[in-house]
């Protein structure tokens, strides 16, 4: 099966019109010496129905979260997506559009990216944002880039609560440049504050810290605002689980020059990491619009002073700059840009502080129940928000089968990131007192 | 007509969701948080299902997608995206799994992955692929991280990367971000590499040539091996910018062409949708030499069992959170296992044939800058049509009063008033035939009444947009 709707007739008629006897012809620009010799090893030409049975029988070695109960998050949450999302982007005017490049035939895109970026900006309180990065980890990466162009200093200090894997983002990010990465430790499970203070000097370019934090707890904002005041040049990059921001203080009333991060939670699916969406705003002066990277989409009028929307602050970007942009980042996660924007469309002004509220609320009453039991601890039951950080006395792995075996994915062995010990759970508004009572119940069995 | 923004429908209480009520005990944030945490207000819409999609449905119909017609933007690749590749990465047994299950829980998935690492190390003539850059851009940057590091290893310092005038924008700018100094050559009067130029630039700081090829002319560089020969004698890499592989599955692999490094972009030749700018895939392909500097982690096969391998002490480090645009692979690897060998053999024929028949049938009316051969995709200049009063940008907006998308325009840099078209082979002598009558129209338009089309476009939901306005007076949010 292929996706070629020319008949060999049709063929023949324009291999004439072209004037030559077979196709193999045209490619005679390629050198004998490069040419392949022999057909691709590659097996398939297979019909619908042998695909999708070869797709069933692979899918079959999979345990979805469909049939088993998660308590996963880490960067990736299981919330509840409303059916009309993907209705909606299941538009082949949305999924198969291309960069709106011609802007008069592309409107809709363009229209969406601008409720996007306004509510992105509103729910982070910032100025601005832009039309979507790569990821939450490159987000984050491209946010420190924009710090040390923007305050022109190289030294970088990064939060141990930080996600370790966009840690790891950002020191490849950086690796070419002339940063000095720092990472500040923790203490309990928040940043450091005497340590990030004493890191603290005129060559910082950014502080960056999460919030909530990897453990889910809530960093001390208004203490680490206090301190980068101090140093005119340094900027305060907060990376936020948008969600939580229904109903946290967004990030800007604490001095945030940059708010970045994974936008996922906002109506996408777990789907295995990706495609997500990276999402950047900031401050609207000057010298933050010139250095922001990525596309962004304006408001302007039509030749009969009619509103509509373009793809606008293009100086900055690859196409016109080349080597001078302020990234490379070209294609982005637009559809997914759009699945957020329909999400925080849905959910509104009400929805989104009680999916806060509720994953909230839920993560305190496991936290509740498990600390009554014996052999775990909540680590940060003083100070988290939906996800936190749970040491066992049992076995780890032993723990996770057994929930595995009851059908519940019990949490994240924190070992897979070589930093500390322990278990971190996270509690979405999906989660049902009955689950949640049933993984209790079970841990109690331990 | 124009579309009021989603905030314009909002009514104060008004809802368009629901949830199941709270089921656990009631627990006030600001007392747990206290006052400073908690936010006072969020002021998002208030809107009803209803309004969501009638909003978003008005929105899409002020659109253009595949599904809508032709699209012939050139090094896009914007061939039709099958429908079953969509419900096949839709199934929750594959969607609905979490990047922190372990690796026992989504065999199938990682089973998929491997076998899609495969094929495309075999359509490109590579030994290993990574899957984890998300874009072409960020293979780009992938890619020449891999060489940076690779130099650094065998303690060689190398800071240029040559890349030529017709190259996407990508390449310089990602050049930059992995630390080197671009160095850009012009091409020669048939639009290709001109060796003399690329031996005057080439010393031993030269850490890369980044190369398209066919190149955004769709000219395939007759001189490859010898510019491979140049670059390696000098102790630089080649890298290969896949974005024009359709021209070429089947026929030629670049790793054949002695490239050391290549990214292929997934949402072109291999069909995954655009989706309005992404998702994109940009799979980062390495010779054996090369394999220890991938990305963390590696996906490998361990008996019958798939892993992820965090354990290379050389990696260039990660570039994405977890393992890249999972979703876009899965796409990928449907397509793949419909076409197979001969369908990706086909598919490059049929693309190759659909971009000549245009050429010949468009080159009288336009000028046609390079007289070589193309494959996949050509570029017309229209300064004739220029000296009589219409620009490439005015003949593109009239293309979109026809309801036909334009092609790429004003690139590559080389030709003046460039139009740079590529129709794939998923488009009918039908469509090419319209396509071609439609610019035919359009340039005798120009000669008749060129105001028509230096106003265009006349019938698209808004006229033509003023972008200097735009970007004097940023209105970038409600």
């Amino acid at each position: 099966m292929d996706y070629v709707s020319n008949t060999n007739k049709e063929r023949n008629l324009m291999l004439k019109e072209i004037g030559v006897e077979a196709v193999e012809e045209i490619f005679s620009s390629i050198p004998e010496k490069v040419r392949l010799d022999r057909e691709l090893d590659v097996s398939g030409g297979m019909s619908e129905l042998e695909l999708k049975n070869h797709i069933n029988e692979l899918a079959e070695k999979n345990y979805s979260l469909d049939e088993y109960t998660s308590f996963l998050g880490a960067g990736a949450y299981d919330h509840y997506i409303p059916s009309i999302i993907d209705h909606l982007i299941s538009r082949q005017e949305y999924y198969t559009a291309y960069t709106p490049y011609q802007a008069e035939l592309s409107q809709g895109t363009l229209q969406a990216i601008y409720e996007y970026q306004s509510m992105i900006a509103e729910l982070t309180g910032m100025d601005i944002a832009n039309a979507s990065l790569l990821d939450g980890g490159s987000a984050a990466a491209e946010a420190v880039l924009m710090a040390a162009r923007v305050s022109r200093k190289n030294k970088v200090l990064l939060s141990s609560g930080l996600h370790p894997a966009y840690r790891e983002v950002t020191k490849t990010y950086g690796s070419p440049k002339d940063l000095d990465f720092v990472e500040i430790g923790l203490e309990d499970s928040t940043t450091d504050l005497d340590e990030l203070e004493s890191q603290l000097d005129d060559e910082v370019a950014a502080i960056v810290v999460q919030y909530p934090n990897f453990y889910g707890s809530i960093e001390d904002l208004e203490r680490i605002q206090e301190m980068k005041d101090k140093y005119k040049k340094a900027l305060l990059i907060v990376v936020a689980n948008p969600i939580t921001l229904g109903t946290l203080t967004p990030p800007s009333e604490f001095g945030a020059d940059i708010v970045a991060g994974e936008g996922q939670s906002l109506g996408n699916t777990v789907n295995y990491g990706g495609p997500y969406l990276g999402y950047l705003a900031c401050k609207g002066d000057r010298k933050f619009m010139r250095q922001i990277p990525g596309r962004i989409a304006g408001a302007t009028e039509d030749a009969e002073g009619n509103r509509g929307y373009v793809l606008t602050l293009q100086t900055r970007e690859q196409h016109i700059r080349r080597a001078k942009a302020t990234s490379n980042i070209c294609t982005n996660e637009a559809l997914n840009s759009t699945i957020s924007t329909i999400y925080m469309a849905t959910m509104g002004k009400q929805g989104l502080k009680e999916v806060a509220d509720q994953s909230f609320k839920k993560a305190h009453y496991l936290a509740d129940k498990i600390n009554e039991l014996d052999n775990f601890e909540v680590v940060n039951f003083d100070n988290f928000f939906h996800e936190f950080w749970l040491k066992s006395k049992k076995p780890i792995n032993k723990l996770i089968a057994h929930l595995k075996q009851n059908k519940i994915l019990g949490g994240i062995n924190l070992s897979r990131f070589g930093e500390e010990k322990g278990l971190l759970l996270s509690v979405t508004e999906k989660r049902t007192k009955a689950e949640i009572d049933e993984l209790v119940e079970l841990m109690g069995e331990m | 007509m124009a579309e009021r923004l989603i905030k314009d429908y909002s009514s104060p209480g008004r809802k368009g969701y629901s949830l199941p009520p709270l089921d656990v005990p009631d627990l006030e944030l600001e007392e747990y948080v206290g006052n400073k945490y908690s936010r006072d207000e969020l002021n998002f819409p208030e809107v009803s299902e209803v309004d969501v999609v009638r909003h978003y449905t008005a929105l899409s119909e002020l659109n253009y997608g595949v599904d809508s017609g032709i699209y012939p933007l050139g090094s896009c690749t914007m061939k039709y995206n099958p429908k079953r590749n969509e419900d096949i990465a839709r199934l929750n047994k594959l969607s609905q799994i979490h990047p922190y299950q372990k690796e026992e829980d989504v065999q199938g998935s990682l089973e998929i992955l491997y076998k899609l690492k495969d094929d495309l190390a075999e359509i490109s003539g590579m030994d290993e692929m990574t899957l984890q850059p998300a874009s072409g851009a960020h293979g780009e940057f992938t890619g020449l991280l891999i060489i940076k590091k690779y130099f650094e290893d065998k303690g060689i310092e190398k800071s240029k990367v040559i890349v030529p005038d017709s190259a996407h924008g990508t390449n310089p700018a990602s050049a930059v971000m992995a630390g080197f100094d671009v160095v850009e050559i012009d091409s020669n009067e048939h639009g290709m590499i001109d060796i003399e130029k690329l031996k005057e630039a080439v010393d031993d700081d030269v850490a890369a040539l980044m190369l398209t090829n066919p190149n955004t002319l769709g000219i395939f560089e007759k001189d490859i091996s010898e510019i491979a020969d140049i670059i390696h004698e000098a102790g630089g890499l080649l890298y290969y910018d896949g974005a024009n592989l359709n021209a070429v599955m089947g026929y030629a692999r670049p790793g054949d062409m002695d490239f050391d490094v290549l990214h292929l972009n997934l949402h072109k030749t291999f069909s995954t949708p655009h989706g309005g700018g992404g998702p994109g895939s940009g799979t980062v392909g390495v010779k054996e030499f090369l394999k220890p500097y991938l990305p963390r982690p590696v996906l490998s096969k361990k008996e019958d069992c798939y892993t992820w391998d965090y354990d290379s002490p050389k990696s260039i480090g990660k570039l994405h959170a977890f393992y890249g645009n999972y979703g876009v692979l899965i796409r990928a690897y449907s397509y793949i296992k419909t076409l197979g060998s001969e369908g990706l053999k086909k598919t490059t024929e049929n693309a190759v044939l659909n971009a000549n028949y245009m050429k010949n049938k468009l080159k009288e009316e336009f000028v046609l800058p390079f007289e070589e051969n193309n494959l996949h995709e050509f570029v017309l200049s229209g300064v004739k049509q220029k000296e009589k009063g219409a620009s490439t940008l005015n003949i593109a907006k009239r293309l979109l009063d026809y309801g036909q998308y334009a092609p790429t325009i004003y690139f590559p840099l080389v030709v003046k008033e460039a139009m740079m078209i590529e129709p794939t082979e998923t488009e009918n002598l039908d469509t090419l035939n319209k396509f071609i009558e439609t610019l035919k129209t359009i340039s005798k338009e120009i000669e008749e009444n060129p105001e028509v089309v230096k106003n265009a476009p006349h019938n698209t939901s808004v006229r033509k947009l003023d972008e200097v306005k735009a970007a004097r007076e940023p209105d970038l949010r409600w």
